[in-house]
């Protein structure tokens, strides 16, 4: 699997993403500047965590108008791979590749802490490797992570089985209204969605810093092994 | 020359106003050999204040070790510079932010950490962690909430932008903090040691770079404000607090790293107290050399700016860098890359003088070696503090269990969780043991085996009662805090925080807290490498008077382990045996038992002896390293049974306790804070008390893993769940979260 990270100005965890790919792939993913123009031959485009632009508009939304992001458009139309985490899925919303936004956190506050995600389907490039209920942990890190969408669109989503994690307590129990569970007060407790395709995903929590036993776990670990398997070629 | 830029004639008045004493502003005149320009003026009064110049303190600062073997750079650089093996370096430095923080809490902290991250990443190194320590005042003080509420949001704004992880700190409350919060922040970064930048200009005719954010109004005589005391008109200053743009930042420290990786760079310095003026006076003054400067070529915020202003601005996120001339344009095209300003605005000259030019006029010629040479430097006047009387005879009026819900659910013990939950401690993927998991955070080095144990460690109750005592108990307790996780302590940063210099009893304090922390870090080879100083933290009484702060000398220890998998944390084990290492006399003097549940503070501090201290720790830490301890903690705040309850909060199961020791009362045992003691859970007792009898090092076991709560002798459970409740009530109570 070719792998490449897009490094926007504000960026600070394209360095984590890079571990764990490399860590599933034992090379080095690579890097791509927000101001080019093209892509290099990849399998997968990962958009990584941070404060683009530092994120002065809403969360996102500047590094959605980079050069970098009308390739990247290009490659999902031609039926690309594509991964953000936290500020990459900003990035992903505020760009149209996915659906939804994500509001400030419900408590108005930064949050930075481990939660549970429960797994809501397991046939997807970024899911093979668990089953739907699986619960697994990651470490979140944001200021505006609380998803929200319209009614139509959740019901679209749900119907289609394009919601690929939900917040969820060790149990794998979702409680919406549960601030314990839910921390940052998202819809229906949504972590992370698909595109109709199944080939865009996008989540708040980052699975790229719980790859090591040494950093408390490797819960992170089967979502980029899976990515490695389908898409291996 | 130009001695009417501004509106105000420069005269002994405006001196004072600048916060020069008529004696000072004398030397001026005598250096000068004429009435100064009012940018003259600011340069001689920015770079004499306190702050920069450290008038009242150098004398003492000179006393403290600061080699090592192991010690690359100690005081005087950017930060200090430890060897941590693997031809790698950690480089770190701890800074107070406390009169900004007051004013502007946001603002004064989010710029507190800024500023700490460049003094590291000047010197070549890739920010990896920062710590802070924060002083509020009572919780009770309607003013406390806003004060926590800004900085906490300023640290973790600035922080979680820039992507470096704060993996720990320190809070404590107590009124003497009240209208003067302490923020301490520190940066610990990794630097190849053949790749350290220095700030030392060189070269005759080499072109002087100014990098990052533009110049504005912002900061002004930010410097001679954080070196008076704050009076009713403190919030008027606001305008003198900068303000910061932890995106820039983030910029500006790949830039720097990107342009560090090439040959181009001479001189490096950042832009922090007193902005231009103490950057290019000092860059030029160690390096022996004279610097020209053209105000016309410095980027700017705002029209109109004056040379004075230029010079004391103290706007965020710029640095000075003296580059080879060849590599002028490789430097330009890495920032114009980063989309950070670029301008060359000088040159070095073999004048000797600081030369500033303006609008075609000169507006400051200062010869360099009188305004370092000739700075202040004052042997003030200290008194000596009466000796604490020792507690007398005390009674239990509440039992153990009682105390101990109420010491685990006080300010000073409660849970951090609020605060450490809106800090980014994961980025950068390298985080071992998080806040609260560990007695010091335990941060990788990307890319070996290495990691870092890093702590911030100060107990200003007991620096009040015995500032000696307390400052060798500071310096003690970070070195105990490394050694619990198994890591080898190597130095530390020192941030001595006090009230007016000018009061006997202040400076009395100060120095006996130096000597204090000299004699810890003699007898337990931890060096003192880079350190801040903040005097005039002193507050207005209601009824006039002027309240000094507790005397807060923080310190910030770093140490290694070379197997960054052998670190342990101090939550409690599924099973084993509790034993506690070092002795115990019960010391309830200056406790947390004392003032929790008698409301008092007095006493006299426990006692430290040093060589018990290194005995006990250099065995702790040979355990450790032979793998026979599972969890280990430093018995601190609130004694033993604290301790205990913190281990078991933290961990997976709880433990059914002994008797406490015969001869001494049960509430003595339990709660007092004897020095240099630790609580370790290891598999076979046996061989570890034979292991300690032999080191000659004392042990006791407390008892055996079990259940999920405390079970004191007398067999009453205090479960988990009811001691986390308690302990994680008081952030979320006062925060109203």
């Amino acid at each position: 699997m070719k792998a490449g990270i897009v490094v926007f100005p504000g960026t600070n965890r394209e360095r984590d993403m890079a571990i764990a790919l490399r860590a599933v792939t034992g090379r080095d993913p690579a890097m791509i500047w927000h101001g080019e123009t093209a892509l290099p031959d990849l399998d997968l485009v990962v958009l990584p965590g941070g404060f683009s632009y530092g994120d002065y508009l809403r969360c996102g939304a500047m590094a959605a108008h980079a050069p970098i992001m009308a390739p990247i458009r290009r490659f999902a139309e031609a039926g690309g791979h594509i991964l953000g985490v936290c500020n990459g899925f900003q990035i992903l919303t505020e760009a149209g590749l996915l659906p939804g936004a994500l509001l400030r956190n419900g408590a108005l506050r930064f949050l930075s802490q481990d939660c549970h995600l429960r797994v809501e389907r397991g046939d997807t490039p970024f899911t093979r490797n668990w089953h739907v209920g699986d619960v697994f942990r990651a470490p979140m890190a944001h200021g505006d992570g609380n998803y929200i969408a319209d009614d139509a669109t959740i019901r679209d989503l749900e119907d289609s089985g394009r919601i690929a994690f939900r917040y969820a307590r060790p149990d794998g129990r979702v409680d919406e209204s549960d601030r314990q569970t839910n921390p940052n007060g998202s819809i229906k407790a949504i972590a992370g969605v698909l595109s109709a395709n199944l080939r865009i995903c996008g989540m708040m929590p980052h699975p790229e810093d719980l790859v090591d036993p040494l950093m408390g776990g490797e819960d992170g670990k089967p979502l980029f092994e899976g990515l490695v398997e389908a898409l291996v070629r | 020359m130009s001695g009417t830029t501004g509106q105000k004639p420069v005269d002994e008045a405006l001196a004072r106003e600048f916060g020069l004493s008529a004696e000072e502003y004398g030397n001026v005149l005598s250096i000068m050999g004429r009435t100064p320009s009012l940018t003259e003026l600011g340069i001689f009064s920015v770079m004499w204040s306190e702050h920069c110049s450290y008038k009242s303190s150098r004398v003492w600062l000179r006393t403290l070790p600061t080699t090592a073997p192991w010690v690359i750079h100690g005081p005087g650089e950017n930060a200090g510079v430890v060897d941590i093996g693997q031809g790698l370096a950690a480089i770190f430095k701890m800074e107070s932010h406390n009169h900004p923080s007051f004013i502007e809490p946001y603002q004064g902290a989010a710029t507190g950490v800024g500023g700490i991250l460049r003094d590291v990443f000047t010197m070549g190194a890739r920010p990896v962690a920062n710590l802070n320590a924060l002083r509020f005042g009572s919780p009770e003080n309607p003013q406390t909430r806003r004060i926590v509420d800004g900085v906490v949001r300023g640290i973790g704004g600035y922080g979680n932008c820039v992507g470096v992880p704060t993996v720990g700190g320190e809070i404590n409350f107590h009124p003497a903090y009240d209208g003067n919060p302490l923020v301490n922040a520190m940066t610990v970064g990794i630097a190849r040691q053949d790749r350290i930048f220095l700030s030392a200009a060189a070269g005759i005719g080499n072109p002087v770079v100014y990098v990052g954010s533009k110049t504005g109004r912002d900061g002004i005589h930010g410097a001679t404000m954080s070196s008076s005391e704050f009076d009713e008109d403190a919030l008027a200053k606001r305008p003198t607090v900068q303000v910061g743009d932890p995106f820039v930042e983030k910029l500006l420290i790949e830039a720097c790293l990107e342009l560090m990786a090439t040959d181009a760079i001479v001189a490096i310095q950042d832009m922090g107290a007193a902005g231009l003026t103490s950057s290019s006076v000092e860059m030029a003054g160690k390096g022996g050399v004279g610097i020209d400067l053209d105000l016309d070529a410095v980027p700017q915020r705002e029209r109109g700016m004056t040379a004075y202003e230029m010079m004391l601005s103290e706007s965020q996120e710029r640095m000075l860098i003296v580059v080879h001339p060849d590599r002028t344009e490789l430097a330009r095209a890495i920032f114009e890359k980063w989309e950070l300003d670029f301008a060359i605005i000088g040159h070095l000259t073999d004048t000797g003088h600081i030369v500033v030019r303006h609008q075609g006029r000169v507006e400051a010629d200062i010869p360099l070696d009188p305004l370092a040479d000739q700075a202040p430097l004052y042997r003030r006047p200290t008194a000596p503090a009466p000796a604490p009387e020792p507690l007398g005879p005390i009674t239990d009026p509440v039992g153990i269990e009682q105390a101990l819900i109420r010491l685990i659910g006080c300010p000073d013990l409660a849970s951090r969780a609020w605060v450490w939950n809106q800090y980014d401690s994961t980025v950068g993927g390298q985080t071992v043991k998080r806040p609260g998991a560990a007695d010091a955070a335990i941060v990788k080095v990307e890319g070996t085996s290495l990691g870092l144990a890093l702590t911030t460690d100060c107990t200003p109750r007991y620096c009040r009662a015995d500032a000696r005592q307390g400052g060798a108990q500071a310096v003690a307790e970070a070195w105990r805090n490394i050694v619990a996780t198994g890591a080898r302590p190597l130095a530390v940063t020192d941030n001595l925080n006090f009230g007016s210099p000018e009061k006997p009893e202040v400076m009395g304090q100060f120095v006996a807290a130096i000597e204090g922390m000299g004699e810890a870090c003699r007898a337990l080879d931890f060096p003192v490498v880079s350190g801040n100083v903040s005097l005039y933290n002193e507050t207005r009484a209601p009824d006039g008077s002027s309240v000094s702060i507790l005397p807060t000398p923080a310190i910030g220890g770093l140490g290694v382990l070379d197997d960054v998998s052998r670190a342990i944390g101090l939550a409690m084990p599924r099973e084993g045996t509790v034993i506690l290492v070092g002795a115990t006399h019960g010391e309830l003097g200056q406790s947390l038992w004392l003032r929790e549940i008698h409301g008092r503070e007095d006493g006299a501090p426990p006692a430290i002896d040093l060589a018990a201290e290194r005995r006990n720790g250099d065995f702790i830490r040979q355990q450790i390293e032979a793998g026979r301890v599972v969890a280990c903690h430093d018995v601190s705040d609130g004694g033993i049974l604290v301790a205990l309850a913190e281990m078991a909060m933290a961990g997976e199961a709880g433990c059914v306790l002994l008797a406490p020791q015969s001869g001494m009362r049960p509430e003595a045992f339990w709660f007092g804070e004897d020095q240099s003691r630790y609580i370790v859970v290891v598999s076979d007792a046996e061989a570890f008390a034979a292991a300690a009898t032999s080191a000659g090092v004392e042990t006791r076991v407390l008892g055996e893993v079990a259940g999920d709560g405390l079970t004191l002798p007398s067999g009453a459970t205090i479960s988990k769940a009811r001691m986390k409740a308690v302990n994680s009530a008081f952030f979320p109570a006062l925060m109203d979260d």
